[in-house]
């Protein structure tokens, strides 16, 4: 691992040597300003549901709770960049910065000083953001409540830490150009595109990244990694959906944060969904819309009531484990510990909600997902209402969880077994408590 | 532990102790003096509240039923007290039609009132009886006597113990209508600290509830309920479940269905076995949530006018009006109810939290079309009570099922889901009021209106017990009726305490219950506590009056003024403009029922600017409970019912659309958990010795919802009137 | 027959391997501490010490449970001599109806075992799975903080541990 990252580090270096010979690097501080408080209502307004979009509350959650105080690390491959404060405090937050400087940080990855943004912070996509829907945001951070909490700074092992290198690394990966419209599509897609590719950001999780730490444009959308957990591929090749996502599916998917074709909102979905309930409806639908032209291009998901049936029946028909199978405490668990909420019968399938048949975690091609979900459940906020799953880490052993994993692969999918569970399950516990 | 024996548990160990009298003592009093004070007018016999034996153990009776507020401590204090006895040598036994008195249902903050008071006379005079006996015995004034640990002592030396003396006594003494009270001066168990008795063995694993019980031979039963009100069993292959290990029978009646196992586990597996084989069709129509209050205002009503008062006031230069809103809402005991029962030798037994024995025996009796003597109902201790839950009805399950199956006790407790969905809720409730201040911040007028169902749908038939509706003969429910005045249902606490010459409150009682709806924890003063309060808020603001000023200006109530300064004080309400941003205070007073306890509760909030996320950061309360019995169980109560009536008024409502309640768990009807508790609630009891018992349970439930309401309108600039405060609708008010 | 470490005391049980620890507790093995409250891991009222972690008695079938070590309110202490978070809750009168104390002193006594000085934001998250209705949470987190104290002083050796985390 330290030799690949070394390898790495050194091609940024000569692609990062070579831009800032072109002399792109340097770039000039941009003057403090005593932070402004006065803006249009309806302004700020916009900007809030344009930065729900963004997840900019997400990533910039509070360590301690505060919002927009930022301080939790994002882990990459790189090492851990940690979020900014963005509330207007002049000294921990972005009170000093004018429109100018933030407008260059939202689409070049430069901060107010002249700094060069890791790509953590995904300029890459929010370079496509219009000026206008930027102003927005900037009224909405600005009168935000300020909070005179530090952030940490970022220390990632050399070379990653010359912030410099990054003028290579953007001009290999960022294209600034705005997001194409397509004519042939109608309004809500090209609207959903705009979304989708700027400020959603979407394809930063959702694709593939290449040695550099850059998403591999050559395969968007075909499922990528983030925070130990798979980010689904969004195309119909590589959607491990057992029902193609249709529009509609999407759009109850992102705005209630579940499905009842597919599944709830989890991991770093969650919160994502969580936002886009606060968004407005029609940009949601967008949102949905484009992402279905990728997950159900051909609107076959439409049809797919019969698909749920033959799931149904296939489950309803595995009712004896293979002999392979009888010998561990699968089937066992799943009776004792899943059954009261994911068994027939049970009060939460009988209030409507999916069979673990038609879940993307045990119908993906790993079980990082799914043992997630088993290791450390799922709960909705705070006095919220959400789907729940308590998490099984105190109870269940490494193999345990492998037994279960293996009987809810073969129970629920007609897809080949996942192989070395037991490492995989280990690795996701050693990754957590690190 | 002899309290928390299986022995005690069950009640039924040891032949009952010979008293004073031979009679049964659950026979009551044929013409029962009236003015007798508190239960003892509904059994003036005192061996129906203290029996004395031979050997000098002391039982003291109670009709009333131990909820988890702590009754069976200060019960127990009372009879100490005015027994001379130490607390510990005391045995309690608590509502069982076998053995105690009929005192009617355990509610409305009574239990004090009426039993403490019958409790206290009862042993106040057993023991005059005692030491007049002894007087006679030494040949010495009884005056001349003194009593200490059960014994009576002469001053030469020579002592006689309370069971020398029982045993020449006459039996079926009935209660003088005077009895000389011990001096509260000279109290040194009343009011004085004592751990409650009953802690040790619950946090040490001792069996404790009626969930607890473990009888031989008892097997586990599970109900499958309908989906939702009104649901007919259409389909049911059951061929496949009868022969799951460990299933004894499955019993159907109609669409009402149950399995019967030996072990609980297997009943569980069963009965979701069932749950996924039947077919269920129809059923009533559910209302929608999103206009049930519309609803609630648009159903006939059946008005009465409970307050009318016109004088002569200054000029109105002021008007407000508002609309206040709480929604449906969950009893929510973290036990889902239970009960055991066996029928054995033509008498059925059957061991309940519900809150009234009686009643409920009744019921059943109707029920099991058994005579009401052949059925004993025992209240078991089940998780906490707040008003009418599943108690009632998983005792008719179990009833119905030991009928099913005679000679074996069955043990019954509903599953999450179905004690969610089926408990009844507390109403939805609308409340609009109108008031106009004069130009010195006066109220010259005040307009208040009402709209609920009834808050008691208590088996006052068998047709009020749930499972009775489903069977192939179902029964039906007693018509709802209105709780009257003083007391009040939907209208409790409908009329202000507050000095208000011109008045006019109608209380619209709404007969059609969209919801199954019945008693919970304050009834309609929940909610009229939280309009009252939350709209004095608003004309103290209009008025440009501090709202603790605005309300002593109008309370001449010399024990209200008291509890109010009392919190203003303990809270620093004077220098609170210094509270950090983001945080708010908020007063809100009431006397429960206008009957009860006195409690201000003063506390400060902390909002979340971004998310609208609310939390009770402090709180001070004062209370008058008149005398006070157990202090540290008064602070307890208040300041659990503070705590939970944060949760009432922050996070819950009742889901529901046309496929039946959604609510169904903790994620779909969240409730408070520890990050959110405060940081402290504190509890000032003003004691008042020698004053009647008032019942303190809860008379928090409502000032606490307005005190809040009022410091999210002090934090965030926000007035927010419709239940409950979520963080949804906290942050639609604030906006961006 | 699955063997079943409870309170260091070996119980041999003859029960489906499904079935979740908290019924053969309560009907097998007669302790009533842990109680039914959800089935859905919502409520930690049926909360035990698996290992030294608190999990839900309710989802954890016997399957699971060979060869570990569990933990029940039983085995902290008896009527007669309390163990010090059991006498914590005594001496605060931290309960109201009690239903949920059992799973409570269980989740307490697992963050007590790991740190013996947990600040309050930690007994706070420790304490999150647990639900209780009558609102005694303010008795709960002073018992708990007592109990911590009391531990500490006591620094009974086995009991309390500092793990560095």
């Amino acid at each position: 691992m330290k030799a690949r990252s070394i390898t790495l580090g050194l091609a940024i270096l000569v692609a990062g040597g070579s831009a800032a010979f072109a002399g792109l690097a340097w770039r000039p501080a941009i003057g403090k300003i005593a932070s402004p408080t006065q803006f249009d209502r309806a302004l700020v307004a916009k900007g809030a549901q344009l930065a729900a979009v963004g997840d900019c509350a997400i990533c910039h959650a509070g360590s301690t709770g505060t919002p927009f105080a930022g301080g939790n690390p994002l882990q990459t491959p790189f090492g851990a960049v940690y979020a900014s404060n963005i509330t207007p405090d002049p000294d921990a937050g972005i009170g000093t910065w004018s429109l100018a400087a933030f407008r260059r940080a939202m689409h070049d990855g430069v901060d107010r000083a002249g700094g060069f943004l890791y790509p953590a912070f995904p300029y890459n996509h929010y370079t496509h953001v219009t000026g206008e829907d930027v102003d927005a945001i900037y009224a909405f951070l600005m009168t935000r409540t300020p909070a005179k909490l530090q952030a940490p700074a970022t220390h990632l092992p050399f070379p990653f830490n010359i912030r410099l290198l990054m003028a290579g690394w953007n001009a290999l990966f960022v294209d600034h150009s705005p997001v194409a419209a397509d004519p042939a599509k109608n309004a809500a897609w090209n609207r959903g595109a705009y979304l989708v590719e700027g400020l959603g950001h979407c394809a930063a999780c959702h694709s593939p990244r290449n040695a550099l730490g850059a998403e591999d444009k050559a395969h968007p959308f075909t499922g990528g990694e983030v925070d130990g957990w798979d980010a689904p591929g969004l195309t119909a090749a590589t959607s491990p959906a057992a029902i193609a996502w249709t529009a509609g599916a999407l759009y109850r998917f992102l705005r209630h944060g579940l499905d009842d074709q597919h599944a709830a909102s989890a991991g770093p979905m969650g919160a994502v969904s969580h936002d886009l309930s606060n968004v407005p409806e029609a940009d949601v639908r967008a949102i949905a819309i484009y992402i279905a032209s990728m997950t159900d291009p051909d609107g076959r998901g439409a049809a797919e009531p019969t698909r749920e049936q033959q799931v149904a029946a296939r489950v309803a028909a595995a009712q004896i484990p293979p002999p392979e199978l009888q010998q561990t405490s699968g089937a066992a668990i799943f009776a004792g510990a899943c059954a009261g909420c994911h068994g027939a019968g049970a009060p939460m399938m009988l209030n409507g909600r999916p069979s673990l048949a038609l879940g993307s975690s045990v119908t993906a091609a790993t079980p990082r997902n799914a043992s997630q979900t088993i290791l450390y459940g799922l709960q909705p906020g705070p006095g919220e209402r959400g789907p729940w799953m308590p998490g099984f880490a105190g109870s269940l052993t490494d193999d345990q969880v492998a037994a279960v994993l293996t009987y809810l692969r073969w129970r629920f999918t007609d897809r080949p077994a996942w192989p070395a569970l037991e490492d995989n399950v280990h690795r996701i516990r050693q990754d957590k408590s690190s | 532990m002899n309290a928390l024996s299986r022995r005690g548990l069950l009640g039924t160990g040891g032949a009952l102790v010979v008293a004073f009298s031979t009679r049964p003592v659950f026979a009551q009093a044929e013409h029962a003096p009236t003015k007798l004070p508190g239960s003892l007018s509904v059994q003036p016999h005192l061996s129906g509240w203290v029996q004395v034996a031979p050997d000098g153990a002391v039982t003291v009776f109670t009709g009333k039923a131990e909820l988890g507020q702590g009754i069976r401590t200060a019960l127990i204090q009372i009879a100490a007290e005015q027994l001379y006895l130490a607390p510990g040598v005391i045995s309690l036994v608590t509502a069982d039609t076998g053995r105690t008195a009929d005192e009617g249902y355990t509610a409305g903050s009574h239990s004090m009132q009426d039993s403490g008071t019958a409790i206290m006379h009862a042993a106040a005079q057993v023991r005059a009886i005692l030491l007049q006996e002894a007087a006679s015995r030494l040949g010495v004034d009884a005056g001349a006597l003194s009593t200490t640990n059960g014994r009576v002592q002469a001053a030469d030396g020579r002592s006689l113990g309370y069971g020398e003396l029982v045993g020449s006594l006459s039996p079926d003494q009935v209660a003088s209508q005077t009895i000389a009270l011990k001096d509260p001066a000279t109290y040194t168990v009343m009011g004085k600290k004592m751990p409650r008795v009953d802690i040790p063995g619950k946090v040490t694993g001792a069996a404790a509830y009626v969930q607890d019980m473990r009888l031989p031979g008892m097997v586990h039963a599970r109900a499958v309920r309908p989906p939702r009100y009104g649901a007919t069993l259409a389909k049911l292959d059951s061929s496949k479940i009868e022969t799951m290990p460990g299933v004894i029978k499955i019993v159907r009646d109609g669409s009402y269905l149950a399995v019967i196992a030996e072990g609980e586990w297997q009943a569980i597996t069963a009965m979701r076995a069932l749950q996924d084989a039947a077919v269920w069709t129809g059923g009533q129509p559910m209302p929608d949530q999103a206009k049930i209050f519309e609803t609630i205002q648009s159903l006939p009503v059946q008005d009465s006018v409970i307050l009318d008062r016109k004088a002569e006031m200054a000029p109105a230069v002021h008007t407000l009006k508002a609309r206040y809103l709480r929604p449906y809402g969950m009893h929510g005991s973290i036990g889902p109810s239970c009960a055991v029962a066996q029928l054995q030798d033509g008498v059925m037994t059957v061991w309940t939290h519900t809150q009234g024995v009686y009643p409920d025996r009744a019921a059943l009796a109707e029920l099991l079309q058994m005579p009401p003597q052949a059925i004993r109902c025992i209240h078991t201790e089940g998780s906490g009570c707040y008003g009418h839950n599943g108690a009632d009805d998983a005792a008719a399950d179990a009833a119905l099922l030991a009928q099913a199956l005679p000679g074996r006790p069955v043990r019954v407790q509903w599953m999450r889901e179905q004690e969610n969905t089926w408990e009844p809720f507390t109403p939805a409730i609308v409340a609009e009021v109108q008031a106009s201040l004069s130009a010195d911040g006066t109220i010259v007028d005040w307009q208040y209106g009402v709209w609920s169902n009834t808050h008691n749908m208590r088996p006052g038939n068998g047709g009020r017990l749930m499972p009775s509706w489903a069977r192939a003969n179902p029964l039906k429910p007693s018509p709802p009726m209105p709780i009257p005045q003083p007391e009040g249902g939907g209208d409790r606490n409908g009329i202000p305490l507050y000095d208000l010459p011109t008045a006019h409150v109608v209380s619209h009682f709404v007969p059609d219950m969209p919801l199954r709806v019945s008693a919970m924890r304050g009834l309609g003063a929940y909610t009229n506590v939280f309009a009252i309060e939350s709209f004095m808020d608003e004309l103290a603001a209009a008025a440009g009056i501090d709202p603790v000023v605005f309300r002593l200006k109008h309370l001449t109530d010399a024990r209200a003024r008291d509890v109010v300064q009392r919190a203003a004080q303990e809270f620093g309400w004077d220098k609170a403009a210094s509270l950090p941003a983001g945080h708010g205070r908020g007063f809100a007073f009431a006397r429960y029922k206008n009957l009860g306890a006195y409690a201000a509760v003063a506390l400060e909030v902390a909002v979340e600017h971004e998310t609208g996320r609310v939390r009770v950061v402090r709180a001070q309360c004062a209370v008058d409970s008149g005398q006070a019995v157990s202090v540290d169980g008064i602070r307890n109560q208040i300041q659990g019912g503070l705590v939970q009536s944060s949760s009432w008024t922050l996070y819950e409502a009742v889901t529901y659309d046309a496929t039946g309640i959604t609510s169904r768990d903790w994620s779909s009807y969240p409730i408070l958990r520890f990050p959110a508790a405060p940081d402290s609630v504190e509890v000032h009891v003003i004691n008042r010795p020698g004053m009647p018992f008032l019942g303190t349970g809860e008379a928090t439930q409502g000032p606490t919802s307005a005190a809040i309401a009022n410091a999210v309108m002090d934090a965030a600039k926000v007035r927010i009137r419709e239940l409950p405060l979520s963080q949804e609708r906290v942050k639609a008010a604030i906006g961006v | 027959m699955i063997s079943l470490i409870v309170n260091g005391t070996t119980h041999q049980v003859d029960v489906d391997p499904a079935t979740p620890l908290l019924y053969v507790l309560r009907d097998t093995l007669g302790m009533h501490g842990a109680k039914y409250g959800c089935g859905l891991g919502q409520c930690g009222a049926c909360t035990v010490m698996l290992d030294k972690q608190a999990v839900f008695s309710c989802l954890t079938p016997v399957a699971v449970l060979e060869g570990r070590q569990i933990k029940t309110i039983e085995g902290l202490g008896t009527i007669e001599h309390p163990g010090p978070l059991q006498q914590a809750f005594i001496d605060e009168q931290a309960a109201q109806c009690g239903y949920c104390i059992a799973g409570m002193i269980m989740r307490a006594q697992a963050l007590l075992e790991r740190t013996s000085s947990p600040t309050e934001a930690q007994i706070r998250a420790q304490m999150q799975p647990n639900l209780c209705r009558c609102g005694t949470h303010i008795r709960i987190l002073a018992a708990i903080r007592l109990a911590a104290d009391t531990m500490r002083q006591a620094a009974i050796p086995g009991r309390v541990q500092e793990v560095s985390r």
